[in-house]
């Protein structure tokens, strides 16, 4: 059973390796975007809310932490406990995706989209000789829709994976001699906050 | 063939059992929802011959179009249209739904838990999902095909891509599908390959068919996501203008190459890979004597994965990166020619002094040996800049990557069916007609492809429909080579189907192999071992005394 666990931990391990090069390919393309728009990029972030990515940011640690707790409540077979901290974890995650939710129409509203539909902001310096905007702002948004977007997707499954594992748990499946699930869905679900951890400084803080 | 019986282990004593993975639980439901890795292997091995069939349609069409300038097939008119989406289905098919995925999928999956002395890989289910991964892109690429077909070139550069009208948003999304079928085959392997091999068993006592196939399954986990990235930003940039790729609102075309590249760059060694753990197994196998210098070969089998990763760059000499990148990159790839190097020496001190015997599966490697030397060395030739500013986009590029694709993978895993064929069917197919194969598909590959190093170094452009009058004769050549080529495989086929007309009387060992499938009955029970193998002998060991009590 040790064998078992410990080649189902590699497996999801190298899962998460997967993960990590799927948006290493964005943060690249991110970060040769910024090279190419400094000053575009420097200015566009300022319309993100770092209030509302800041409170992103607490509420998935807070759900890292329950996370881990779970884990740990399956460890010790109490199963009450388990199904209790999996369920916070899941409403740190809807919480996640509700902020999100308000953020996103803010962008909508305000236009702060990607090139094709982006609309100037009076903030904007970056101009050409008849006045247009440069492509860089939207550019800015591009990305930031495509990265959060995939991480919000990543926090949406990861929303059902718990889900199931919570089900799971109830019916009494788990306890210190097999919790194999409930660790596995343990690590996707740092990852999936490692990326927050990666994303929201890169866009919301640094200049 | 009176050789190897005095290999035959212990349990060819035995009688043969009755009840084998083939006709243990028979019955379609119980084939589709099964996760035993031997059948597995074998519904991929059909879903991947059925690909090569497809895409082999689609170059010989694509071959017998170019036969004169008149650019007709049967009388019918070739147009620029038709005959940019043959080629881009030639590409694409035999990329993604043949050669990724055949030697790991298809041989890899039956061979390597018997090999390992395990029951089956470390996730079964995982497995299953695989194969089901595959035929989903597989028919979503066939779909995509009727539908619109695509126009791009199976490499799907942008701007073309992405303003194109055609299914491409439905072929890439079938790539990305067939992407994931790859990852988790990769994920696979490589937890199987760290934890469920026999005791006694340490890294440096598994066949090298094992390192090969470990050090593919590492490039698989690593370099596919990029893939995956990348078709959904192609994806994104077709169906909403998302502007990354488009100069008009900002965004770069090459990026496209670079990223696309960074994954094609590894997928080319995921494809050989393979194809060269496949002849570690049969050059000490058919010379009857151990792997000259084992631990070279597994450790260029894995650094070749790790340098695979940092050459991409030579694919885009002429895209307009910097002078200085495409300098770095062309050193870098005379570099990673040095492991494909050590092999090739290795397996030919393998053989020296061996005690050759010239089976099919042998004919195979030994065809390969040629061939993929023929295909690396131009490698280099392409990697040298000042060669490669004349050579790109021309036929030179063509032939050289079929040579290292057919000549060496497809060549390998040919040779391999037949090297596994006993061991999966129970059956032996003829060695008089596996030989006449192999002679013409040598034969009518060279034909075709050799003629296209020619065709190249005089200038004709790739992917053109039509060229100029004195191109004609080598194009006519080649294309006569593509039908005894064709020829040659349609005879392979059949000779291996007819064998499964006879009855199960292969033996365990017809070949006289080291390694721990051999020990187990031909075809193997479900369970693959009777008793958990305990590895008692190293592999490739032929010294005589310990043969003797094997």
């Amino acid at each position: 059973m040790e064998q078992q666990f410990d080649t189902s931990k590699i497996g999801m391990w190298l899962f998460l390796a997967t993960e990590v090069l799927l948006f290493g390919g964005l943060f690249v393309g991110f970060g040769l975007m910024q090279a190419r728009y400094p000053q575009e990029f420097i200015e566009a972030h300022e319309h993100l809310q770092r209030p509302l990515g800041a409170l992103n940011t607490v509420v998935l640690l807070i759900s890292s932490f329950t996370m881990v707790m779970g884990v740990n409540a399956a460890q010790r077979s109490d199963k009450k406990k388990l199904v209790m901290f999996l369920t916070l974890t899941i409403i740190c995650a809807c919480i996640f995706l509700g902020v999100k939710y308000f953020e996103y129409s803010h962008k909508f509203e305000e236009h702060l989209l990607p090139p094709r539909w982006y609309h100037a902001q009076a903030t904007d310096t970056v101009r050409d000789a008849q006045g247009n905007v440069s492509h860089g702002y939207g550019t800015f948004f591009a990305f930031y829709f495509m990265m959060t977007g995939l991480h919000g997707i990543h926090i949406l499954v990861g929303i059902f994976l718990l889900a199931w594992i919570a089900v799971r748990a109830n019916r009494g499946e788990f306890s210190h001699a097999y919790y194999t699930p409930v660790d596995l869905v343990g690590l996707y679900w740092h990852l999936v906050d490692l990326i927050w951890i990666y994303l929201f400084p890169l866009y919301y803080l640094i200049k | 063939m009176e050789q190897s019986l005095k290999f035959h282990s212990k349990v060819a004593d035995l009688p043969r059992p009755v009840k084998n993975y083939l006709n243990n639980d028979p019955g379609i439901w119980s084939w589709m929802t099964t996760i035993d890795h031997k059948r597995i292997g074998v519904m991929y091995l059909v879903g991947v011959m059925s690909a090569f069939l497809i895409g082999g349609i689609f170059a010989l069409l694509v071959r017998l179009s170019l036969l004169t300038t008149h650019h007709t097939i049967f009388g019918i008119q070739v147009t620029a249209e038709v005959y940019n989406r043959m080629f881009t289905l030639h590409g694409a098919i035999m990329v993604f739904l043949f050669i990724i995925p055949s030697v790991p999928a298809a041989l890899g999956n039956f061979v390597l838990p018997l090999m390992l002395g395990a029951k089956d890989v470390a996730f079964p289910r995982l497995n299953l999902a695989s194969f089901y991964l595959w035929v989903t892109g597989a028919v979503m690429a066939v779909a995509s095909m009727i539908i619109g077909a695509v126009d791009t070139g199976w490499t799907f550069y942008t701007p073309y891509s992405t303003t194109t009208s055609g299914t491409v948003t439905l072929m890439t999304m079938a790539v990305f599908v067939l992407g994931f079928s790859s990852i988790f085959t990769g994920i696979n392997f490589v937890a199987t390959v760290h934890k469920l091999r026999a005791p006694g068993m340490g890294w440096f006592d598994m066949p090298l068919f094992v390192w090969g196939i470990y050090s593919t399954a590492i490039i698989q986990v690593l370099a596919t996501p990029v893939l995956g990235i990348t078709l959904v930003l192609l994806a994104l940039e077709r169906v909403f203008n998302i502007g990354i790729f488009d100069p008009k609102i900002g965004g770069d075309p090459v990026l496209f190459q670079h990223f696309f590249w960074f994954y094609s760059h590894p997928a080319v060694y995921i494809m050989i890979l393979p194809g060269m753990a496949i002849i570690s197994e049969l050059i000490p196998t058919f010379s009857k004597k151990t792997m000259f210098g084992y631990r070279a070969v597994a450790y260029s089998s894995v650094s070749l994965a790790l340098l695979s990763f940092i050459v991409w760059g030579h694919h885009m000499f002429v895209a307009g990166q910097s002078q200085l990148a495409t300098v770095v990159f062309s050193a870098l790839t005379f570099l990673v020619a040095i492991p494909s190097g050590v092999k090739m020496f290795n397996w030919l001190g393998t053989m020296y002094k061996g005690n050759i015997s010239l089976e099919t599966p042998m004919l195979y490697a030994i065809s390969f040996l040629l061939l993929f030397a023929i295909g690396g060395l131009t490698g280099i030739f392409l990697g040298t800049l000042s060669v490669d500013v004349h050579l790109t986009d021309t036929y030179f590029v063509v032939a050289h990557f079929h040579y290292v694709m057919m000549g060496g993978t497809v060549i390998a895993f040919i040779g391999g069916v037949h090297y596994w064929w006993p061991k999966m069917t129970g059956r032996m197919y003829s060695e008089k007609w596996g030989a006449i194969g192999c002679a013409l598909v040598f034969w009518g590959f060279n034909q075709t492809f050799l003629t296209q190093f020619f065709l190249g170094s005089k200038g004709m452009p790739r992917r053109y429909y039509n060229y100029l009058d004195q191109f004609q004769p080598l194009h006519a050549f080649s294309t006569y080579g593509s039908w005894i080529l064709g020829a040659g495989l349609f005879l392979t086929a059949i000779n291996l189907l007819a064998s499964l007309r006879k009855p199960m009387d292969a033996p365990d060992n017809p070949w006289g192999g080291t390694t721990l499938e051999w020990t187990t009955s031909s075809p193997p029970i479900t369970h693959n071992f009777e008793d958990q193998p305990v590895l008692e002998r190293a592999p490739y060991d032929y010294r005589p005394e310990v043969v003797a009590h094997s």
